[in-house]
């Protein structure tokens, strides 16, 4: 019996046209993701995994191939692919709570009543510990707090796929491993299906149950795709010494470093 | 020694563990009030830094002045003339004997309320063009040039001809202060929705905003420290304008009022109005510019 993937790239193909320029960016991509599956997409800066990830959002229309996300193709931008952005992208009028309840009064203004909504909003703040900073505007909080009301914006849509752009690209490094082990518990709670940009491999490791590996561009492909087999939860700690852990790492490394070696002109 | 380490690494386990779940909670610190000389003594330290400079600055030049026009025989008068002259002027502002003999504040608020109406009709038309330019690059081709030549022709230049379009001195000299303020308002604003970040538009985007609450929700929020800024310039432009409209049309105004002084060889009230002018047009910009603090929520300079 063939399982029907949830998230299906079928040949998926980009070129950008610049005056009577062509440069292919991806080239036959080809990926099947399950529901309720964490994949990572890893790759040099300039492979097109943004790309690829705003093929998926709608944000882009690939030149070849087609997305299906459960059957249906993707053609434009939506909820059921909620977008967390690298730089957050929250709207700086609005507070840390208006900035979810924009988003959740669009996509349930008809289905759920204002008190619901509201509560709805609430719970997703609470996720990810921001509900006591409410009322406060993207300038007053951190830029790792600003990522956690990207992150709540996003599953407050109750996405079907959970896009995420480098999340934690600009955050430093204590805050990138606070949130990524807030990323990791939701996820065991609410089971999303997850799509992660990143270029880091120890985050990739952490986070994912499987990671594509991108070929250099142009014309990037998918290289490979490592299965992560750790158990979760996942204990950053207690990994740093795990046989599979290390397996991973040291496979996303060999690929990235040596057999993909970024060409010295771009370092 | 291996007992110490595991330790280490099982209280930090737990603590990473406690750190993803639990945020630090706040402790707030009792607070030692120090008495009150000690609070208020930086501050008034502070607020003389800030008022003794131009009250210096300003005496300075009174006596400057004073002392250039007190000989007999000068053209001008020097403060303290200015002073006596004006007397009657300056302390009651409110007295109205009827034509356009009337105290500072009727002529001052007959020029405000011309400015407001003129103003506020620049705002509204000025907000939608700039909106309309700064979204459709086709407008913006076709009505860019035509707004770039016009906004260089100087505003008492458009008074003889809105004098022959609307036959009367007072939809003419409102017509000045709006041909006047409305450019810096629509070039502002096109450019304000010319900028608004990718990243909004992705946003809006994917949770599927209509054109209509893009505008409401997205463009015009986005666009507010650009559009104050255009009406800062506009309410300076159109208190520039109306003094000098008003002196050719008469009749009650600031501008006016200053003409018929120097017809009638007051000096001094002239002087005096000059003051008023100036305080009248940094109040105006003032309060434009804390509209818009409040309604961009602190994210447009003031």
């Amino acid at each position: 019996m063939v399982t029907k993937a949830y998230l299906n790239f079928e040949q998926v193909g980009m070129s950008f046209r610049r005056g009577t320029l062509a440069t292919e960016v991806l080239r036959d991509i080809d990926l099947r993701i399950d529901e309720g599956e964490y994949v990572s997409i890893i790759g040099h800066s300039g492979c097109g995994k943004s790309t690829l990830l705003n093929i998926v959002g709608g944000l882009l229309k690939s030149t070849t191939g087609e997305v299906f996300l459960e059957g249906q193709v993707v053609d434009a931008p939506g909820p059921d692919r909620a977008i967390v952005f690298q730089n957050h992208s929250l709207l700086p009028w609005l507070t840390v709570y208006g900035n979810v309840r924009i988003a959740v009064d669009k996509v349930f203004g008809r289905a759920k009543s204002a008190s619901a909504r509201h509560d709805w909003v609430m719970h997703k703040l609470e996720l990810v510990q921001m509900a006591q900073h409410k009322d406060k505007r993207p300038h007053e909080i951190s830029g790792g707090m600003k990522q956690r009301v990207g992150i709540a914006r996003a599953l407050a849509m109750q996405p079907k796929v959970l896009l995420m752009d480098e999340p934690f690209g600009a955050l430093d490094a204590l805050t990138r491993a606070h949130l990524q082990d807030s990323v990791m518990d939701i996820h065991a709670k609410l089971g999303n299906t997850v799509m992660m940009i990143t270029h880091d491999v120890d985050e990739a490791v952490l986070l994912s149950d499987r990671i594509v590996m991108m070929t250099n561009g142009p014309s990037a492909t998918i290289g490979d795709v490592l299965a992560v087999g750790l158990p979760r939860p996942r204990r950053r700690l207690e990994l740093a010494t795990d046989a599979e852990y290390t397996r991973c790492r040291a496979a996303v490394m060999e690929f990235l470093y040596a057999r993909h070696k970024l060409p010295s002109r771009a370092a | 020694m291996p007992s110490i380490v595991q330790a280490l690494k099982h209280k930090q386990a737990t603590e990473a563990e406690a750190g993803a779940i639990h945020e630090a909670e706040v402790v707030a610190l009792p607070v030692r009030r120090p008495p009150l000389v000690e609070r208020f003594g930086p501050m008034l330290a502070d607020l003389a830094g800030r008022l003794a400079p131009p009250l210096i600055v300003l005496t300075l030049v009174l006596v400057v002045w004073e002392l250039l026009c007190a000989q007999a025989g000068s053209r001008l008068p020097p403060p303290s003339k200015v002073l006596t002259d004006a007397w009657d002027f300056i302390v009651d502002p409110f007295y109205d004997n009827g034509g356009i003999d009337k105290g500072a504040f009727w002529h001052i608020a007959k020029s405000l309320s011309r400015v407001a109406i003129g103003f506020t009709l620049a705002a509204i038309v000025g907000i939608a063009l700039g909106v309309l330019v700064g979204q459709s690059t086709w407008a913006m081709r076709g009505l860019d040039p035509i707004f770039q030549v016009l906004r260089t022709i100087p505003p008492l230049a458009w008074l003889p001809l809105s004098l022959a379009g609307f036959r009367d001195a007072q939809p003419s000299a409102i017509f000045v202060i709006f041909i006047t303020s409305i450019w810096p308002v629509i070039i502002n604003t096109s450019v304000g929705v010319r900028n608004i970040p990718q990243d909004y538009r992705n946003v809006a985007a994917v949770i599927r905003l209509s054109w209509y609450e893009f505008f409401w929700k997205i463009t015009l929020p986005a666009t507010v420290p650009y559009i104050f800024t255009g009406l800062r310039i506009g309410v300076g432009l159109s208190w520039l304008a109306i003094v000098a409209a008003e002196m050719l049309i008469g009749g009650v105004g600031i501008g006016f009022f200053i003409w018929d002084a120097w017809n009638s060889s007051r000096i001094s009230d002239i002087i005096v109005a000059l003051v008023y002018i100036g305080l009248v047009g940094f109040l105006l910009d003032r309060l434009i510019a804390a509209l818009g603090h409040v309604v961009s929520h602190g994210t447009s300079a003031s």
